[in-house]
């Protein structure tokens, strides 16, 4: 009995339940297809080998599928009753959860999240976005945007790497729901889970040309964004690339949505359950590695409750397990890639330059694939980069504040305004503090809660429209 | 009184913050009726006054936002009761600027008074028709509610000067937004006298604020202010929509596009001028023992 810790055994999920193939096809028409651009190469980023070799979209192959979604458009899906187009999502979602094992097996490989995390966030949560939006497709009168509103038409969507199979439900289901069809990009690093998605649309039965699914980068993303037959433009991912779509769309008249980058405030008061806070920081900045646009990267917390909350913060970290995604033990995954990696190291050594103090969980990390051990800063100043910056990784930073009006202020201190915590006892000042925080998202006591029932979405440059909720289908709405 | 007494003209000078200051630049321009006869000198507000009308409603935007629903109510309830009261002078300018007929000016007066009161009776509905309950899946109490969008930008209609110029400005403020608007360019005096009325009604200064002047020197700068959350661009220029929206982008501003002719604005509204400055913000909080 010389140790009192147990160890934890390796307990993996097999990759043989992902049914990994070494080539995918693009999805165009109904059909799987080779596409013209040049094929990419996606990688298993917690060890580097490539998984599979993706077929790309070019800028014909970008026309070809716009021009399918709007035959189907009008042919077949605008003109479809709700309580049909109802079905189909009712059967999309169905597949989901039945491949449910799957899907989050191939997402962990291809993405390096936990895969505790794909299991009981991503997958589910996808799954249910679908059945959410298929009750909307016959009840749309009663959403509020008058008697019988109309969809859009074609709809071209662009999706980021951290949610690969989520964020394509968020924007398929509402659309499809609304009765538009869809051109849909995921991710260069990250296709794989969205072209099983485009086989479940094909077992399903969903009529060809309602969703077409294009992997490519950035050019092709570009080039659906700004094809002229499109109604509507949907991006979630970096608020830099959002501004250019935002720029490129003037004078279109082509509906926009945007769902963009974050800096969220979690504000701990000193009478908030400390052990809970701990957890619900952990949850808020290390859930996906960080990878979260509305992550829980800026601590605010209590100068009188600030010692004990760090040192509380570091003792929970330290027992966070960095490594295998696919290990149903893992706390935290990989780095989605090489230069997120970089970007993170870059941000945290401007950290250290600018005189925050830096501590950093000593867990043993894999000595291949990417990964950063997750991350404190404290003696954090509101002017330095690690303040104002969207890191996109396991990286917290902790300011201190005095007064709820001081910590309101440094709350919103920022273009952004996507998402805030708050953790308090005092059932006023939680709603006090959730009406003057500037973002769409207010956690109270808890943080990175999710549904489709939820309306989601940001204040200034973190975006705007909604996903999710009644709210969430004006986004896809001739209103 | 002998008929032959001289009239004390009116300076009409911008509105900002709740005063009536002239343009820090000293410009000023002619204003005629519809025939061509002057009517006054309007003064013409340069990049420095649109700012200070950005801080002013920035200002103002803390307490307006945060004034009970019921309260902003009254308050544009109250704009409705002042404006009723000058209804006379208002519709001698409406036809003046617009060059219509006495009656139908009076009946423009009458419908922007009953808008007034319309969007009054929205303020404390907004929440129950756009918020809601949200029935997650999960042990936890969420909901969502309209806020509003923050400082907005009202570029006014060109046509109508006074109907118009309402439909557009009492969207804004139902919400809870603050405005800093830049009236018809060629028709700014019934803009200007609108401002006496909201300076008079308990609308909080800094709350509206109104430049007159060349729409398309200042709306450049009002697109590209970092402190601007969203424009309606309803009565820009038509060769400056484009670069306005692209100029937006920079902040992310939420644009309410121009529709291709100027609406008729005696059509009863629906609420698409209050969703397009309002967001939904969405709380939760665990629930249990």
């Amino acid at each position: 009995m010389d140790s009192t810790v147990w160890e934890y055994a390796p307990a993996p999920e097999s990759r043989d339940i992902a049914n990994l193939r070494a080539s995918y096809r693009m999805f165009v028409d109904g059909q799987f297809v080779d596409g013209t651009g040049e094929p990419l190469k996606t990688i298993n980023p917690a060890t580097g080998e490539v998984l599979a070799e993706v077929s790309t979209a070019s800028t014909a192959d970008v026309d070809r599928a716009v021009k399918a979604a709007r035959r189907a458009y009008d042919r077949v899906w605008g003109k479809m009753p709700g309580a049909e187009r109802a079905k189909y999502l009712f059967r999309i979602a169905r597949m989901i959860a039945e491949r449910a094992r799957e899907l989050a097996v191939l997402e962990s490989l291809d993405n390096g999240k936990p895969i505790r995390e794909s299991r009981d966030v991503d997958v589910p949560t996808a799954s249910a976005h679908f059945f959410y939006h298929a009750g909307w497709a016959d009840k749309l009168g009663y959403a509020g945007y008058g008697p019988d509103p109309k969809p859009l038409g074609v709809a071209g969507q662009v999706i980021p790497w951290n949610f690969p199979l989520l964020m394509a439900s968020w924007k398929i289901a509402p659309a499809l729901a609304c009765g538009n069809t869809v051109v849909l990009k995921p991710a260069e690093t990250t296709p794989l889970t969205a072209l099983v998605l485009a086989e479940i649309c094909q077992q399903a039965d969903l009529p060809p040309g309602v969703v077409n699914i294009l992997p490519g980068a950035g050019d092709v993303g570009a080039a659906l964004v700004n094809h002229p037959d499109l109604n509507k433009v949907a991006f979630t991912g970096s608020t830099e690339v959002g501004k250019q779509i935002q720029r490129d769309l003037a004078g279109t008249g082509r509906k926009l949505t945007l769902e963009l980058g974050g800096k969220a405030a979690n504000v701990v008061f000193e009478d908030a359950p400390l052990d809970q806070a701990v957890e619900g920081i952990v949850n808020g900045i290390f859930f996906n590695q960080g990878h979260v646009c509305c992550a829980g990267s800026r601590l605010l917390v209590a100068e009188s409750a600030a010692d004990e909350l760090l040192a509380k913060l570091r003792a929970r970290i330290t027992t966070l397990r960095v490594g295998d995604p696919l290990d149903k033990n893992t706390d935290v995954g990989a780095i989605n890639s090489a230069a997120q990696l970089a970007r993170i190291t870059s941000l945290v050594a401007a950290g250290d330059d600018e005189g925050a103090e830096r501590w950093t969980s000593p867990c043993p990390l894999p000595d291949k694939g990417f990964f950063f051990a997750p991350t404190v800063f404290s003696n954090v100043s509101q002017a330095m980069r690690i303040a104002r910056e969207e890191i996109f990784g396991p990286v917290l930073s902790v300011l201190t504040f005095r007064t709820p009006d001081e910590a309101v202020a440094k709350a919103n201190n920022t273009p952004y305004g996507l998402s805030a915590g708050v953790w308090t006892e005092k059932g006023s000042r939680i709603l006090a503090m959730a009406s003057r925080l500037r973002a769409g998202v207010v956690w109270a006591n808890t943080f990175n809660r999710f549904d489709p029932a939820a309306p989601f979405g940001g204040y200034q440059e973190s975006g705007f429209g909604r996903e999710g909720g009644r709210a969430g289908l004006e986004a896809y709405l001739d209103v | 009184m002998s008929d032959t007494r001289v009239t004390v003209a009116k300076t009409y000078k911008l509105y900002i913050g709740g005063a009536f200051p002239r343009s820090e630049s000293g410009r000023s321009y002619p204003v005629s009726d519809s025939r061509g006869a002057f009517l006054a000198n309007a003064a013409q507000a340069s990049r420095k006054d649109a700012r200070d009308a950005v801080v002013a409603a920035r200002k103002a935007f803390g307490g307006w936002s945060g004034a009970t629903a019921y309260n902003r109510g009254q308050v544009l309830y109250r704009v409705a009761e002042m404006l009723e009261g000058r209804r006379e002078q208002f519709a001698v300018e409406v036809a003046a600027s617009e060059g219509v007929a006495p009656r139908r000016a009076q009946s423009l007066v009458d419908a922007a008074i009953d808008r007034w009161v319309w969007y009054a009776g929205w303020t404390d509905k907004l929440a129950a028709v756009l918020g809601a309950a949200n029935p997650v899946a999960g042990p936890y109490f969420s909901f969502s509610m309209p806020e509003p969008t923050g400082v907005v930008v009202v570029l006014a209609p060109q046509t109508s000067s006074l109907l118009g110029l309402v439909s557009v400005v009492a969207p804004v403020l139902a919400g809870g937004n603050t405005c800093v608007v830049v009236s018809g360019q060629s028709r700014p005096l019934p803009a200007i006298t609108l401002s006496e009325v909201l300076a008079t009604s308990d609308v909080p200064g800094g709350v509206v604020n109104m430049l007159t002047g060349r729409t398309a020197e200042l709306a450049p700068w009002l697109a590209a202010h970092g402190d601007v959350n969203a424009i309606d661009l309803g009565g820009a220029p038509a060769s400056q929509l484009v670069d306005l929206e692209r100029a937006a982008a920079g902040t992310v501003k939420r644009v309410l596009r121009a529709p291709a002719t100027e609406p008729d604005w005696l059509r009863v509204p629906d609420i698409a001028r209050l969703r397009a400055f309002l967001e939904t913000k969405t709380v939760w909080h665990p629930m249990g023992v």
